[in-house]
């Protein structure tokens, strides 16, 4: 045969020194079959340098192919896998399995609980309804807003003006932030950090005209005045935004342009 | 649950986790496109500012009470009619207890307002928390002034 082969073909179990095991505890939910959720134990034999997202695949693929979960980039890009982790809510795909656990003699000496982010209806397993979660960003405004004729060439801006807002520019909408907010697990109708930091962007933009909408809807009952200072959303964001300090500055904002 | 897979790995958990338990969280009443319906007043700003602003002159007005009530001169035990008395004979201790009594009124049922706003669940819960709050607020605050306003230090 002119194809080439291997010389060696790796068995399972060889090279295998470096995986540990883990046991996942994940958060199951059905609508079809129950409508209680309830906890099911995953035990697995993984590298423990790899991510709680490649865990997942492994379990869905290899062990239990019903279990559901949101995913596309699998880099901290897209934001469909925020997920609550041992109790803290991150991305399934830039939380390492080794940081978030203590491995002794080659296994986890705590499982590693995975379940749906907060306050948005959990649809299946890890899966949430996140309409709630666009409807109040919608609400925003999230777009450009200018007055006047186009200008011919590209809106410019100086480098200042643009750090304004750059912190708040870096959201992936993953709603890892809004789903840690007590006020919003309490009343969804809250705006929620996700909705106000996307409103900052613009609020904060040289270029765009339209602040002083986004600041009167950001000023009724269920805008910024709701926030609590608790820095759940700061300690939440998987991109490093400081949340609780853009919605200070919208109430500030809103403050200064009062008196 | 249900969904097994043959690999005997698996184990299924039927309670909570013991030495981590996460509570569960139920979603809340959701955002739609309608709700909610817009103000367009600075109700909740003012409300916002009126904490801060309150709580700056309750630190003063609140532990200056506790001090001169609870500490100074014999602790609580020389409070009497006879102290009440004397203190509310100077304008200053009846504005210091008139300010106090208002500001930590509308400080306290304005806290508790935000409070019901955030547990209540249904529209009426809500409502009816706080039609009692406002009635006890209205209440103890038209009450304590009248005491302060009609005080008779010669009453038998
Ligand atoms: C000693 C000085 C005080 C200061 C500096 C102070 C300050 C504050 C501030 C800044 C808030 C708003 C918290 C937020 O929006 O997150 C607040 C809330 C509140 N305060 Fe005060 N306060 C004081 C005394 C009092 C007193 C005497 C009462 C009771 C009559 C009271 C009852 C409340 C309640 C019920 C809340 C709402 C709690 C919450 O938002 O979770 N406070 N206080
Ligand atoms: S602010 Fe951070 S946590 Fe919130 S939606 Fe954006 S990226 Fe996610
Ligand atoms: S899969 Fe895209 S952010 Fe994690």
């Amino acid at each position: 045969m002119a194809t080439p082969t291997l010389d060696k073909v790796s068995s399972p179990g060889q090279d295998a020194g470096h995986l540990v095991t883990v046991t996942f505890r994940i958060r199951r939910f059905n609508p079809e079959v129950s409508a209680e959720a309830s906890w099911q134990d995953f035990e697995i034999r993984i590298d423990p340098k790899e991510r709680v997202l490649d865990a997942l695949h492994q379990i869905k693929w290899e062990d239990d192919g019903t279990l559901t979960f949101r995913r596309s980039c699998a880099h901290g890009i897209c934001g469909s896998d925020a997920m609550r982790i041992n109790g803290r809510n991150r991305l399934a795909c830039k939380t390492l399995i080794k940081d978030i656990t203590e491995i002794k003699d080659g296994v986890a000496t705590k499982p590693i609980l995975v379940e749906a982010i907060k306050g948005l209806t959990v649809l299946k397993d890890l899966v949430v309804d996140m309409e709630p979660f666009f409807q109040a960003y919608r609400d925003v405004m999230p777009f450009l807003i200018t007055k006047g004729n186009e200008p011919t060439r590209e809106r410019l801006q100086s480098a200042e003006d643009r750090e304004r807002f750059d912190d708040t520019t870096k959201c992936i909408l993953c709603a890892a932030c809004t789903s840690s907010c007590p006020v919003f697990w309490n009343d969804g109708q809250y705006f929620g950090p996700a909705a106000i930091v996307n409103a900052h962007r613009f609020i904060f933009d040289s270029r765009d005209e339209g602040g002083e909408q986004r600041l009167e809807i950001l000023n009724d009952r269920d805008g910024v005045w709701r926030c609590r200072t608790t820095f759940n959303c700061t300690d939440a964001c998987p991109r490093g935004i400081e949340v609780t300090k853009a919605i200070q500055e919208v109430k500030k904002a809103l403050i200064t342009r009062r008196f | 649950m249900q969904t097994m897979s043959s690999t005997d790995s698996i184990t299924v958990d039927e309670g909570y986790d013991a030495d981590n338990p996460a509570p569960v969280i139920e979603p809340p009443r959701a955002r739609t496109g309608k709700t909610p319906k817009a103000t367009r007043t600075n109700f909740e700003l003012y409300g916002w500012l009126f904490m801060r602003l309150s709580g700056i002159l309750l630190v003063v007005l609140v532990l200056g009470h506790l001090l001169i009530q609870l500490v100074l001169d014999g602790g609580v035990s020389k409070v009497s009619f006879a102290f009440v008395a004397g203190r509310w004979a100077s304008p200053f201790w009846m504005a210091w207890d008139l300010i106090m009594l208002w500001l930590a009124m509308l400080h306290g049922a304005n806290g508790l307002r935000t409070i019901i706003n955030d547990y209540a669940q249904r529209d009426n819960t809500r409502f009816w928390l706080k039609m009692l709050l406002y009635t006890a607020t209205v209440f103890t605050v038209l009450l304590g002034t009248l005491v302060i306003f009609t005080f008779d230090p010669n009453i038998t």
